[in-house]
């Protein structure tokens, strides 16, 4: 077994960000907000260990900062999905083959022809960029995907002998649902969650990096390498810096993820047992 | 197969119609009244009266609908507000530049990760295996838009075998068009190749465990012919799928990664939109990024129930 090892990496990797968002909300070493012309593209050192951009901001600060809005629009992102997702499955799952099933279904494989950056486009060109338009744009993309896993996890319980106990003992469809269904898929969710969120911190980069998430001043990841850009030939290390806080993040989730699913997979728990 | 065909082309046509009636909500019903929306606060009224003539608001909403509709599937896209250009014009020529860069990266992504996935299946539990499941992990983490800002690092600012940025179009010759296609292909790429050579790895691993494997086997064959003959075409077939599936992320990898370097493409012409309130170009460009997302998913059933017979009655 090679899991824990991974899985440990990836649990310690996702905890230490999670804990610099929350440090964020009440301690950064130094204003992100304040701009020092005269400190600007300062190397590291013990005022500022990552070194400072170039608007003489302390780059530790803006990244922490930055972890915090990543981490929100995704964990927002992945709560859309979850709260309407769910929902969903359980409801075409309950009603499997009958028109609520095929409209949920249908309504899914609509949501999955447009990449949650064509969302976020359509919306943004009517309502102007805002990270909450980023959050919506992901959280919509997240919905089809948390309705998908739900319903098929679900479809395979709803033919198990004690769902059929349930059903003759008088339970409703609803109460099944919400009683014997919902924590049995828990596991899935979970996993599918995971993934979710490391795909949501991707999303909100790649959107914030276009100019259609978190606006200035909000330090966000992906408009730092944005701003990086320009700079590229006289400081690498301000696109370097963001871009590794990313990709840690991403990797640690990821890690997570998979350990996750080996750990709570039945049908690899039933093949080791 | 006739069946499943037609069936699939129905769902095809049912969902180019329902996306179409999204994109023209969220375009021309929630701003209230576009043309005053495109001009801005300041707008005169006989300004804004006379937009509202030129892109035909004065109609109901039915009537708009058919009429934008109509015109698209007769190639009319409509008129761009700030280029005075028809949006096709627009479309046609960043096509030139999207679509090679599409279809470059697909290519390179998939004879980079058929031969990686191979080998990390073929030696299992091995150091290479190992090695290559711990690059494509790194790969998967990898946001294309900042791997394209290291290929520009390491090889424009640093090395100098390209430019950071910029296309010289088609007519300065096959050869630097390419050239200058290459760094963004390789950075949209490289992380599609990292979820694709896992999918070939376990896909294969999966095969390598079928009857008919031990069966080859046992005939006489080593592991290598065992693979080359038997197991890599039956284990292409998830492969396949899952590349048209990742066509959506191609596109809208294509959209940023035009963004990192400058080039001239369809992304370029949405964000120009978007900034200009050009809502004309955008509501077609984005018509036609669905459209073809949408187009693939159905080629990919179509290939997919032709490989496979067992899906075509499935439900």
């Amino acid at each position: 077994m090679r899991w824990p090892a991974q899985m440990i990496l990836g649990a310690a990797l996702t905890a230490l960000f999670l804990a610099v968002a929350l440090v964020s909300l009440i301690w950064v070493p130094h204003d992100v907000a304040a701009l020092n012309i005269a400190a600007k593209l300062l190397p590291p050192s013990a005022a500022h260990p990552l070194g400072t951009d170039h608007f003489g901001r302390d780059m530790l600060s803006m990244l922490m900062v930055g972890a915090r809005s990543s981490i929100a629009v995704a964990l927002v992102a992945v709560g859309i999905g979850v709260a309407a997702g769910v929902p969903l499955g359980l409801l075409a799952a309950a009603r499997h083959g009958g028109w609520v099933d095929e409209l949920v279904m249908r309504g899914n494989d609509l949501i999955f022809a447009f990449p949650a950056l064509v969302i976020a486009i359509l919306i943004t060109a009517v309502f102007g960029p805002s990270a909450l338009n980023a959050i919506l744009a992901i959280g919509i993309f997240n919905i089809p995907v948390f309705a998908r896993v739900t319903r098929g996890g679900a479809l395979s319980l709803w033919r198990l002998d004690y769902i059929l106990a349930a059903r003759v003992a008088g339970k409703g469809a609803l109460r099944i649902s919400a009683e014997h269904i919902l924590p049995n898929i828990l596991n899935l969710l979970i996993v599918q969650g995971t993934i979710q969120f490391s795909l949501g911190i991707l999303a909100e980069a790649g959107l914030s990096y276009v100019g259609l998430g978190a606006q200035p001043p909000t330090p966000s990841w992906g408009r730092m390498l944005a701003e990086a850009q320009t700079m590229i030939y006289t400081a690498p290390r301000l696109a370097l810096l963001p871009g590794l806080a990313i990709v840690t993040m991403v990797l640690g989730l990821n890690l997570l993820g998979d350990g996750l699913r080996d750990l709570l997979d039945p049908r690899l728990r039933r093949r080791t047992a | 197969m006739l069946r499943y065909a037609a069936a699939r082309l129905v769902s095809l046509g049912l969902s180019l119609v329902a996306a179409s009636l999204v994109i023209f909500a969220v375009i021309e019903v929630i701003p209230g009244d576009p043309a005053a929306f495109m001009l801005g606060l300041n707008a005169e009224p006989d300004t804004v009266a006379a937009l509202r003539d030129e892109l035909g608001l004065n109609g109901s909403l039915p009537a708009r609908y058919l009429d934008w509709v109509g015109g698209m599937l007769r190639g009319d896209f409509g008129l761009s507000y700030t280029y005075r250009v028809p949006v096709a014009e627009l479309v046609a020529q960043r096509l030139w530049v999207s679509l090679p860069l599409a279809m470059l990266s697909l290519a390179l992504s998939t004879l980079i990760a058929i031969p990686v996935g191979v080998i990390a299946a073929a030696r299992r539990g091995q150091a290479a295996d190992y090695g290559i499941m711990g690059a494509t992990q790194l790969g998967i983490a990898v946001p294309n838009f900042w791997f394209a800002m290291l290929l520009v690092l390491v090889f424009a600012v640093k090395l100098r075998w390209f430019n950071a940025g910029g296309f010289p179009g088609w007519e300065a010759g096959v050869f630097s068009a390419l050239k200058a296609l290459t760094l963004p292909a390789v950075a949209l790429a490289l992380p599609q190749a990292a979820i694709l050579a896992r999918v070939m790895r376990s896909a294969l691993i999966e095969t390598l465990g079928q009857d008919y494997i031990r069966t080859a086997r046992a005939k006489g064959l080593n592991a290598r012919q065992t693979i080359r003959r038997h197991a890599l075409r039956n284990a292409l077939i998830p492969v396949l799928t899952i590349i048209g599936l990742q066509f959506s992320f191609l596109l809208a990898g294509a959209i940023i990664i035009e963004n990192v370097f400058y080039l001239p493409g369809l992304g370029r012409l949405i964000f120009q939109g978007i900034t200009q309130r050009d809502l004309v170009v955008v509501e077609s460009v984005v018509m036609l990024l669905v459209f073809a997302v949408i187009v693939v998913t159905f080629l990919v059933d179509i290939a997919y129930g032709a490989a496979d017979p067992r899906l075509r009655h499935r439900r």
